[in-house]
């Protein structure tokens, strides 16, 4: 490279700043995550036309005498030809639109904005189990690599891997409520309590809290803390896992044994010099694993009858509600790519290499 | 593609062990014969993953012989013995709602557990394979599609793609096979696409090149074999994810359907008398959870003899 070019290319550097690199990722990021979004409506639109359900029937009912029912299947769009079809719901779509739900006669979107707050109550106490408990379990495996707390770690983890989740929310339910009696059994709250709080947030525990009812509060504890604490045991297994194998590579740096030459305690070493340089992937481990508790958490709302959006989406799949099970899924693809976007950037600000 | 040709000087059976830890294979079928022996002696010293291969070798044992192995008939009611418990009677396991012995039922159980991980096992991965490949040795507008198309995939939550492609085809074994195949194979086509991407650029695929084979050519003879053995790990390890989802789909009633004794509809039915007559959930879960205990077992154990940078640490 002669000398020329190297000054262009330190020229070139110094108009682009860190932010602007950031800038321009966010938008390279923003336009493949339309595609992406585009691409999720083709196949949830493919998978709701391939279904062997007559939405016009759906409308209409059964006794609808044939003209409307032409009717309904012109205002209905379904003379176009397919494209079109996927044109308009993509219209839709965009303005919020998801049709009606035939199971519970109001709109999919209202619906979903009502279940939701439930599911991410839920998934939200999980992944800060799964955080409290999982990062610290695996730092204690990764400073006794091969010893016995991590192969007692490792077992904990494996078992979490291959416990069917309704199994173990099933059992659980069968110990602790059946017969121990220390929690709550399914649902969110006991129903001589429901519909008492004023819903502000959806999510039992803030509202009570903000009411002041305090005795409802610790009601929605008791039923919540058995499904939260079955969520967080698999968040557990797979964050410190990660923890565990990000602390391990740290470890063979060659930093890690300057600071140890240099006299640096081994609890500074781990938590002040190798943790902050683990904490970077974790953020993709940790919003990965939000995301995965968002839909994972499906047969555990059925399980404890929580009224979530998982439970809604397989209520609607069994009734054959189209609309509902298309909204509901585009709204937890939508989740996942925020979420998968959200890591990506944070890894952008956090990590100066990752630009 | 020649074959080195076979020596006759295979040893004698007391040369056996020599041969087969032999440091000069004299042929490709002895270099592989060293390098598979010597990988199950690797498998051997590890306990668990050990351990993990004996629980799968049973559980493919029960599926072949499971009509020696049951004690009754798996749908055989008799509802004067409903929700017996685990002993009486002769019944190992206990009984079922409609007096069906539960052991002889999970016995032959193992036989649809097998047939949907067998199934998924293949189609996915070569699937996963086929798209990976193609998409990294080719690069360009083909590789920006394809890749496209696995991001879609894998945007969706697994389950509830499963979900709704059981409900488009309808709930039945096959569609949960094809459900799980269809969200299984995106993980697979990422990894063989980063090892297409390392050695698409190699000499020895230049030398192939120059030689005048074809795209296809190059890509199944030369780089599949390449991309396998991180390929099989990770199936090995997703064997458990597949077992379990497909227990999740007949636990929701959209995988096998009665009376067919699958695993998951096990739980499903049993759910009901949970708190009463335990049994009946618990002994299918119980199946289900040493099952892919073993497969995980299995998978990480063979992450660490396959895989020789992790192995290393």
């Amino acid at each position: 490279m002669s000398i020329a070019d190297s000054t262009a290319t330190v020229e070139r550097r110094g108009t682009s700043s860190p932010l602007y690199k950031i800038f321009k990722g966010l938008i390279a990021g923003l336009f493949s995550i339309t595609l992406t979004m585009v691409g999720l409506l083709f196949v949830t639109f493919i998978i709701a036309r391939v279904m062997p359900v007559d939405p016009v029937l759906a409308v209409v009912g059964d006794r609808a005498s044939q003209e409307i029912y032409e009717a309904a299947y012109k205002a209905m769009g379904l003379d176009q030809p397919l494209y079109v079809q996927f044109l308009l719901f993509l219209k839709q779509v965009a303005m919020g639109d998801f049709g009606m739900s035939t199971l519970t006669a109001r709109p999919v979107i209202e619906d979903v904005a009502r279940v939701f707050p439930a599911t991410l109550e839920l998934a939200t106490l999980a992944t800060i189990a799964g955080v409290g408990l999982g990062v610290p379990m695996g730092v204690l495996a990764a400073v006794n690599e091969g010893r016995w707390p991590d192969q007692l770690i490792r077992l904990v983890g494996l078992f979490g891997y291959s416990m069917p989740i309704f199994w173990f929310g099933l059992m659980g339910l069968l110990i602790f409520y059946g017969i121990l009696g220390w929690v709550g059994g399914p649902g969110r709250i006991d129903i001589y309590y429901e519909d008492i709080v004023p819903v502000v947030s959806g999510m039992i525990l803030i509202d009570s809290l903000l009411a002041g009812e305090i005795e409802i509060f610790w009601n929605a504890v008791s039923h919540i803390i058995l499904p939260a604490s079955i969520l967080g045991y698999y968040s557990i297994a797979y964050i410190s896992r990660m923890t565990r194998s990000f602390m391990l590579e740290q470890f063979s740096q060659e930093y890690i044994t300057t600071a140890r030459v240099k006299g640096v305690s081994e609890a500074s070493v781990i938590w002040r010099h190798a943790l902050p340089n683990v904490m970077i992937p974790l953020i993709t481990v940790i919003a990965l694993s939000y995301a995965t508790l968002l839909e994972g958490s499906v047969l555990t709302e059925i399980i404890f009858s929580w009224p979530g959006l998982g439970n809604y989406i397989t209520n609607a799949l069994l009734s054959a509600d189209m609309n509902a099970v298309m909204g509901g899924t585009v709204v937890v693809g939508a989740i996942f790519v925020g979420l998968n976007l959200f890591s990506d950037f944070m890894y952008k600000v956090v990590d100066p290499r990752a630009r | 593609m020649t074959t080195a040709p076979v020596k006759s000087n295979v040893p004698e059976k007391s040369g056996l062990k020599a041969w087969l830890t032999s440091d000069a294979p004299e042929s490709r079928g002895h270099a592989r014969a060293v390098q598979l022996y010597l990988g199950w002696l690797k498998l051997y010293e590890n306990r668990l993953a050990f351990l993990g291969f004996l629980i799968i070798l049973s559980l493919v044992l029960m599926a072949i012989f499971a009509p020696l192995l049951a004690t009754a008939e798996p749908n055989a009611q008799d509802l004067s013995k409903r929700l017996l418990a685990p002993g009486t009677d002769g019944y190992w396991l206990g009984t079922d709602e409609l007096g069906r012995d539960i052991y002889s039922r999970l016995v032959y159980g193992s036989r649809i557990t097998l047939l949907i991980v067998g199934i998924v096992a293949f189609t996915a991965p070569v699937f996963g394979l086929l798209v990976g490949t193609v998409a990294g040795y080719l690069g360009g507008w083909v590789d920006q599609l394809l890749m496209r198309l696995v991001d879609i995939f894998l945007a969706f939550p697994k389950l509830i793609l499963a979900l709704a492609f059981v409900a488009a085809l309808g709930a039945g074994i096959e569609s949960a096979i094809i459900a799980i195949s269809l969200t299984a194979w995106p993980p697979y086509a990422r990894i063989a696409r980063a090892e297409t991407l390392t050695i698409r650029n190699a000499d020895y695929i230049s030398a192939v090149r120059l030689q005048g084979a074809g795209v296809m050519h190059i890509i199944v003879g030369h780089v599949w074999p390449l991309c396998l053995s991180s390929i099989i790990v990770r199936v090995t390890l997703d064997m458990a994810g597949i077992i379990l989802t497909a227990a999740g789909l007949g636990f929701l009633g959209l995988g096998a359907q009665p009376p067919d004794p699958e695993w998951g509809a096990m739980i499903s039915a049993g759910r009901k008398f949970v708190l009463d007559q335990w049994w009946v959930a618990a002994m299918p879960g119980m199946a289900i959870f040493i099952v892919s205990l073993g497969f995980n077992l299995l998978g990480d154990g063979l992450r660490d003899i396959l895989d020789p940078k992790k192995s290393q640490s």
